[in-house]
């Protein structure tokens, strides 16, 4: 009897443990912003490669299950946090991701640390994030301000563009763009004519541009986004500045706001993404699915959305490789850094100690509208940064995960 | 070349005519601001929606049916103030008698449904508009490069401000208007149809949003979200000329415009706070107003 008894416990061990062997239990929570300001560069698209992403996964592992749960932090760290706490706490989500605007990345990524959470910041800028805010819950992954400002503004001094006068949105973001680029500039042997910080969501630049033109520096940097962007290059084309010899430099533009913009304002205009629709054939491949999940004619994916796929991508190599049952969150960020990164959007890669992920850049320039064949046809390749000088070197970063 | 206060003469006037322009889009929706209010008694929290709409209708008239900007700057501003003699009838109508804030409410409330509509459509990053052909380019004045749609913008706000002016307090139809607000029983007797004059005003003040909002959208970023950040200036200004006084919404509008201007030279960083604390000032010495009446 007791044997009997026995051989069923053992019996029973077996099935449960061979049934758990098979099912993975994820559940992946995006955060952005679903309703306003960057409902476009991050948002519904987000959703859509987050779908794509899973889609993929599953296909191939189809004992990995995975739950997509959406959340809108209406651009307040408040709301963020407050999201993330109750997946963290109550809806037990394995991996928060995307969440543009800085300021609430900030936030999520301080929940995420209390917590034990992981999250993977795609939407956001702030190079604090790897930098002295950065910690062992959080992954970097598609962009941030020092990329985008040593991309733009080194290319640019290198071409002929060796002095500069910013337009600084007057908030952290734009001040650490302004810091990064004119750092980049001095370092390339450039000069900062000057600078003014323009209130944020300015509705007007022509005043500024009034003071950008007066101060005869070859290259206008604008350290803003989104709307503050659109309307200095669109006032900028207004007043004649690109005619009138002097270049303008986007330090943070995504392929929605040319779309915003139009190339014949637009065009001309250098700037620095980490991925674009029309490089190749997978990326277009890819675009062609991403339309029928977005399901809203004429938008772009933008580099953002094709970090969350990347980024949901790896995260699931990472659990399938560690097996069912509980895991702990810092240990799937080790073993995500652990292996090397490889995915259809953004090929080989790695992620740093500090939590960055690694990937080249490429410099862009907006089309003339008679380049442009198709509609979404808006860039031309002007270089390539290899992985190794896209970044902040690790140990300019200050991220206290860096020792030494 | 002289300087006044470290900053050279030529790029000082350069600035004060920006601000006059940027003065003129002030003047422009305060004026159907007050123009509502003075007849209406509504505090229209919708003008920056419709001004949005305006911008709007002027992109779609363009990709739905080729129709450019000179036409748009009729067509659309007519389109839109039909949505508002609609909403007139529909809502704004039963509550005149109330108290002010319910019209605010639901104004606002109208606002947060377009523009929740339209970013449900169009996402928030914006649609392409660019400046007619006919006024591409630019002068050079010798201490400004002027675009002539600039000068196109001040030339236009001007007449449409002093036509709107010339039409209320000088002529006959501005009478009944003015005389319908004040006694709208007496007036009826005299055999005017009070009502729908009423409702062709509020059509009236939301076209003026709309025509601003054309004349916008080749120099502003086309979004959902356009009408909201000019909306509390412009509240500002309308509170500083004096609730429903349409002279004070045209010459506030102007001279805020350059005030605004001028803080952009010589403290950037506050050029937004500026016209809140000229406000809160005028509201300490005159709580009318500058050219409010007393009630």
């Amino acid at each position: 009897m007791r044997k009997t008894l026995g051989l069923a416990a053992l019996a029973a061990v077996l099935v449960c443990g061979s049934a758990n062997a098979q099912q993975i239990n994820v559940k992946i929570g995006v955060l952005t912003d679903m309703s306003s300001l960057y409902a476009d560069i991050g948002g519904p698209g987000s959703v859509a490669a987050a779908k794509l992403a899973v889609a993929d996964f599953t296909k191939d592992h189809p004992n990995v299950k995975v739950d997509l749960i959406i959340g809108d932090h209406q651009n307040k760290p408040d709301v963020g946090s407050n999201i993330a706490n109750q997946w963290l706490d109550v809806d037990k989500v394995d991996l928060i991701i995307d969440t543009p605007n800085s300021g609430v990345a900030l936030a999520v990524s301080q929940v995420a640390a209390n917590k034990n959470g992981l999250f993977i910041v795609s939407g956001a800028a702030s190079s604090d994030l790897t930098g002295t805010k950065c910690n062992a819950n959080t992954i970097h992954w598609t962009y941030d301000t020092w990329m985008l400002s040593n991309g733009t503004a080194s290319a640019m001094v290198k071409t002929g563009g060796d002095s500069w006068f910013f337009l600084t949105a007057d908030y952290a973001f734009g001040y650490a763009l302004e810091r990064d680029a004119s750092a980049v500039v001095e370092k390339n042997g450039g000069k900062v004519l000057g600078k003014v910080r323009t209130p944020l969501n300015t509705n007007d630049f022509s005043s500024f541009l009034l003071q950008a033109q007066s101060s005869k520096a070859k290259v206008i940097g604008l350290a803003n986004a989104g709307g503050d962007t659109i309307n200095s290059i669109k006032q900028a084309a207004e007043f004649g500045i690109v005619k009138g010899g002097q270049s303008l430099a986007g330090l943070l533009v995504f392929a929605s706001d040319i779309a915003a913009l139009g190339l014949p304002t637009a065009q001309g205009l250098v700037l620095t993404e980490t991925w674009y629709w029309d490089m190749n054939d997978a990326n277009r491949a890819w675009k062609k699915r991403w339309d029928v999940e977005r399901n809203a004619p004429g938008k772009l994916p933008t580099m953002i959305h094709a970090g969350v796929y990347s980024g949901i991508t790896h995260f699931l190599k990472a659990r399938l490789a560690m097996g069912p049952g509980a895991v702990d969150n810092k240990a799937v960020v080790k073993k995500m850094e652990e292996m090397p990164t490889d995915d259809i959007l953004f090929g080989k890669g790695s992620i740093r100690a500090d939590g960055h992920k690694i990937h080249p850049a490429y410099l862009f320039e907006v089309k003339k509208p008679e380049e442009s064949k198709y509609p979404g046809d808006i860039y031309k390749l002007r270089a390539t940064i290899p992985a190794d000088q896209a970044w902040r070197p690790l140990s300019e970063g200050n991220c206290p995960l860096v020792k030494g | 070349m002289f300087e006044i206060f470290g900053i050279p003469s030529n790029a000082l006037f350069g600035q004060l005519l920006i601000g006059l322009i940027n003065g003129s889009f002030y003047a422009l929706l305060s004026l159907g601001l007050a123009v509502i209010f003075g007849m209406l008694n509504i505090i229209n929290f919708s003008h920056g929606a419709q001004y949005m709409l305006g911008a709007f209708a002027a992109y779609l008239l363009l990709q739905y049916s080729g129709l450019g900007y000179w036409p748009a700057l009729i067509v659309a501003p007519i389109l839109v103030g039909i949505t508002g003699v609609l909403v007139e009838r529909l809502f704004l109508q039963w509550l005149y008698k109330l108290d002010h804030l319910y019209g605010l409410l639901l104004t606002f409330g109208l606002a947060l449904i377009f523009e929740g509509v339209t970013r449900n459509y169009f996402g928030s990053a914006g649609l392409p508009y660019t400046v007619p052909d006919s006024l591409r380019g630019g002068q050079n004045l010798g201490f400004m490069f002027l675009p002539n749609y600039r000068a196109w913008v001040i030339v236009a706000s001007l007449t449409i401000c002093f036509g709107t002016w010339f039409v209320i307090e000088r002529t006959r139809l501005g009478a009944y208007l003015r005389a319908a607000t004040e006694n709208p029983a007496l007036v009826r007797a005299f055999g005017i149809n009070v009502p729908l004059m009423i409702t062709l005003t509020y059509g009236f003040g939301v076209a003026l949003a709309a025509y601003a909002g054309v004349r916008a959208a080749p120099i502003y970023n086309v979004s959902p979200q356009m009408g909201s950040e000019l909306i509390i200036v412009v509240f500002a200004v309308v509170v500083i000329g004096g609730m429903g006084s349409i002279l004070g919404a045209i010459v506030t509008g102007f001279g805020l415009g350059v005030i605004e201007g001028l803080t952009k030279v010589f403290f950037p960083e506050a050029s937004n706070t500026m016209i809140f604390v000229i406000m809160a000032i005028v509201l300490l010495v005159r709580p009318a107003g500058l050219f409010g009446r007393r009630a």
